[in-house]
């Protein structure tokens, strides 16, 4: 990443063309050394040029592609190490441990349980882990009962026959062989280059997986992942984070620019809250697949919440749909809230709303994703945003003609009135946590 | 070639704040690496581990946490209950019933349980206001005075209310001062600059910088406190330095994900369960975040929390 813009120009054809996008070759290489743009787009650099390039404009961290089709994910390519630097980009994955003596199919049937759908995203645990456990013939009866399965396969095989006959069974669904060490990284490199799969690398300690990584990179091969487990949660926690740090420092070093697989079921073995208070910790601190027992509510519930969040581009808010939420079993004889479209504020708001145990709905109307302060400045939380939201969404859904304000926008009060003929508009509250109140003294008086 | 990690080790640290006396108390804070980076430099003072009561009872505790207190009749039983908890290291008493938009208990009342828990417990202990600006300026005002020589952690000040507490906690008794923002970095240090200006030494000053449950913006909470510990601990800004410590049960157990029960939620499976799921997974974000200490309710998170942090450290 050392290279400058103006080392990048030294080396474009300085004829302006136009052809990459750019209107000058001057600004396409400032775009290039921004890592806005690949050096591939134009179309007249050099042979040699490209390769120079290449090389020294390569994100420091790769980006890895797995499994096929809807089960097909990108791990790494992060440029940060904190999410408010820029962003993270390549959520973690989860994947469900499996072993040969398990009933998979169950434990499987138990996992799928889960799709949960939250602000617009729909998930599940994305990837199954299969550990090998010496026995060739029962690990790929194991690999059979995973394949097919809509999810993205890691194979635990240390034994490169093993390996060989599994991938026979799975390779076309793209899985992770997580496969070479010290010991016999030769032979496993062969046989995921042969099978076109991204091979995963471990080592006993991280100087191992270091000199380990860097053997295969002589071979040629660059499809990895680092398994960053170590003997216990504290050395998991070491080697995961360094290895993150060491590709993002200031002077990259390249050889541990790849993501990382993360073991609980090895570390934490049988452990619900633990392994979820670990997956919290990994999710932050730079797991690309996280590997646990089983996925149920009681873990996608944070976990996936968690993601969410952090995942989250910091320069683009989260938003939910504009529309009509009824809440604690609201209809259309039930009073009318309404709110921004900020995900935050939605999920504050809608918090409050059901503790109160009153029937009504939150109507959501579009506020650009901002709260409701910030939108209003911005002229995007208005009286006539509103009151066309209302005429146009919610009069002809609702009967209710009382609509309930944000408190932080009294001052909009008069003026919706004005334009909605046959409504009554109430203040709100100003912070979302005296909703609860509120509402039941409504309730009580007979208001609502 | 072998790998040649470079130590992340700071010139600057965060203050050790020390809570309680005798043989318990507790010294949060004090690290010069960023969360659990043991492997960059050693970390004296482990996070610390407190249980959050109220004074409202167990009335509107989740059922794993009734049954924990099983049998305790007063706030003192509790109290003991509390501190006895595997893996806490400290007790947080929340004067709930304050709350003007609650049951509105008198100052005078909540002071009665301040008292019994004072003297029930010698575990180090923190004592929490119900949220409402002005009630607590009063309540912590005289929390402070009750609690004299305990050395507590009165939480919080806020920017509407830090000179009546701060000049109580801080200066009057002798306690130290919890200094609450809303998940902002230039609030939660204005707040500790204000504090300062009043005379609070910053050596008694812990920050909560605010928090929320995850999945609900979290990814604030998760900024603020990484931008806290990167300017207090690279640019050496001591009007960031102080230890944070974040309340967490309270949020976790009133979401969605916590609250609705299975006759609602079938597929969601065991309720508890899910509150347990939702108390760790914050809990454990926010450690991992940067606080350094977590107030937590459920036993098994509790446990599993301080378990956590031994291995890790």
């Amino acid at each position: 990443m050392a290279l400058k813009g103006l080392d990048i120009f030294k080396l474009t054809p300085k004829t302006n063309c136009k052809e990459c996008g750019s209107p000058t070759c001057m600004a396409f290489s400032m775009k290039v050394a921004q890592g806005a743009v690949d050096i591939s787009k134009c179309p007249h650099m050099s042979a040699e040029a490209m390769a120079t390039l290449s090389e020294a404009t390569a994100p420091p961290m790769k980006s890895i592609k797995v499994g096929t089709g809807e089960a097909e994910y990108t791990l790494g390519g992060e440029t940060v190490l904190a999410r408010h630097e820029k962003t993270f980009v390549s959520k973690t994955r989860f994947a469900v441990n499996v072993t040969p003596d398990m009933d998979i199919d169950a434990v499987l049937a138990e996992a799928n349980k889960v799709e949960y759908d939250r602000i617009g995203e729909k998930m599940h645990a994305e990837m199954v882990y299969v550990a090998c456990n010496g026995d060739a013939a029962a690990f790929a009866e194991a690999v059979k009962k995973v394949t097919g399965k809509g999810k993205t396969i890691i194979l635990d095989c240390k034994d490169p026959e093993s390996a060989k006959a599994a991938l026979e069974i799975c390779k076309a669904e793209k899985p992770i062989l997580n496969g070479a060490n010290a010991s016999n990284y030769e032979a496993m490199v062969e046989i995921a280059k042969a099978a076109e799969v991204v091979l995963g690398v471990s080592g006993a300690d991280i100087n191992e997986l270091y000199d380990t990584t860097a053997a295969i990179e002589k071979l040629g091969y660059k499809e990895l992942v680092l398994d960053t487990t170590g003997a216990n949660v504290k050395d998991t926690f070491a080697t995961t984070v360094q290895v993150r740090r060491a590709c993002l420092a200031k002077d990259p070093d390249r050889t541990f620019g790849y993501p990382s697989i993360v073991n609980l079921s090895k570390v934490a073995p049988n452990d619900e809250p633990m392994q979820i208070a670990l997956a919290s910790v990994f999710v932050l601190k730079y797991g690309s697949i996280v590997v646990m027992d089983t996925m149920n509510y009681a873990r996608a519930l944070p976990l996936f919440g968690l993601r969410q969040n952090v995942f989250t581009d910091p320069q683009k808010p989260m938003k939910v749909e504009p529309g009509i939420y009824p809440i604690n079993g609201g209809d259309e004889n039930s009073v009318v809230l309404t709110t921004v479209d900020f995900a935050l504020t939605y999920f504050v708001v809608s918090g409050e709303l059901e503790r109160s145990g009153v029937p009504c709905n939150l109507a959501i109307s579009d506020a650009g994703g901002l709260s409701v302060l910030t939108s209003w400045a911005a002229g995007k939380l208005s009286s006539t945003s509103v009151s066309k939201f209302i005429k146009e969404e919610v009069e002809p859904k609702i009967k209710c003609r009382k609509l309930i304000i944000p408190g932080k926008v009294a001052v909009l009060k008069g003026d919706i009135e004005a334009k909605l003929e046959g409504w009554e508009v109430i203040v709100a509250p100003n912070e979302a946590v005296q909703l609860v109140k509120f509402l039941k003294d409504m309730q009580a008086n007979g208001e609502i | 070639m072998p790998f040649n990690g470079k130590s992340g080790k700071f010139n600057a640290s965060i203050s050790a704040v020390e809570v309680g006396c005798g043989d318990k108390a507790i010294k949060i804070g004090g690290e010069n690496v960023l969360p659990f980076y043991t492997f960059d430099a050693p970390i004296e003072n482990s996070p610390k581990v407190g249980v959050m009561i109220s004074d409202l009872g167990l009335e509107n505790e989740p059922a794993g946490v009734k049954a924990y207190y099983e049998g305790c009749t007063t706030m003192a039983d509790i109290a003991r209950k509390a501190a006895a908890m595997p893996g806490a290291d400290f007790v947080c008493l929340k004067l709930e019933g304050a709350d003007p938009n609650g049951e509105n208990k008198s100052t005078e009342d909540c002071m009665a349980v301040v008292k019994e828990v004072v003297d029930a417990i010698d575990a180090p202990l923190v004592i929490a206001g119900c949220k409402n600006g002005a009630k607590d300026d009063e309540l912590l005002r005289k929390a402070s005075e009750v609690a004299q020589g305990k050395n507590v952690i009165i939480l919080a000040a806020k920017e509407e209310n830090y000179k009546g507490i701060g000049a109580a906690a801080g200066l009057a008794y002798n306690q130290k001062v919890g200094a609450e923002s809303a998940v902002d970095i230039n609030l939660a240090k204005q707040l500790n600059v204000l504090l300062s200006q009043l005379g609070v030494a910053p050596a008694n000053i812990v920050m909560h910088v605010g928090t929320a449950t995850a999945g609900y913006g979290f990814e604030y909470v998760v900024s603020t406190m990484d931008r806290i510990k990167a300017a207090a601990l690279s640019q050496d800004d001591k009007q960031l330095q102080m230890p944070i410590i974040t309340p967490v049960g309270d949020e976790t157990w009133n979401v969605k994900e916590s609250m609705a029960s299975e006759e609602d939620m079938p597929e969601w499976g065991s309720q508890e369960a899910r509150g347990i799921g939702m108390e760790v997974s914050t809990a454990a974000s926010v450690l991992a975040s940067g606080s350094n200490a977590v107030i937590l309710k459920h036993p098994t998170s509790v446990a599993t929390i301080s378990k956590m942090i031994k291995e890790l450290m």
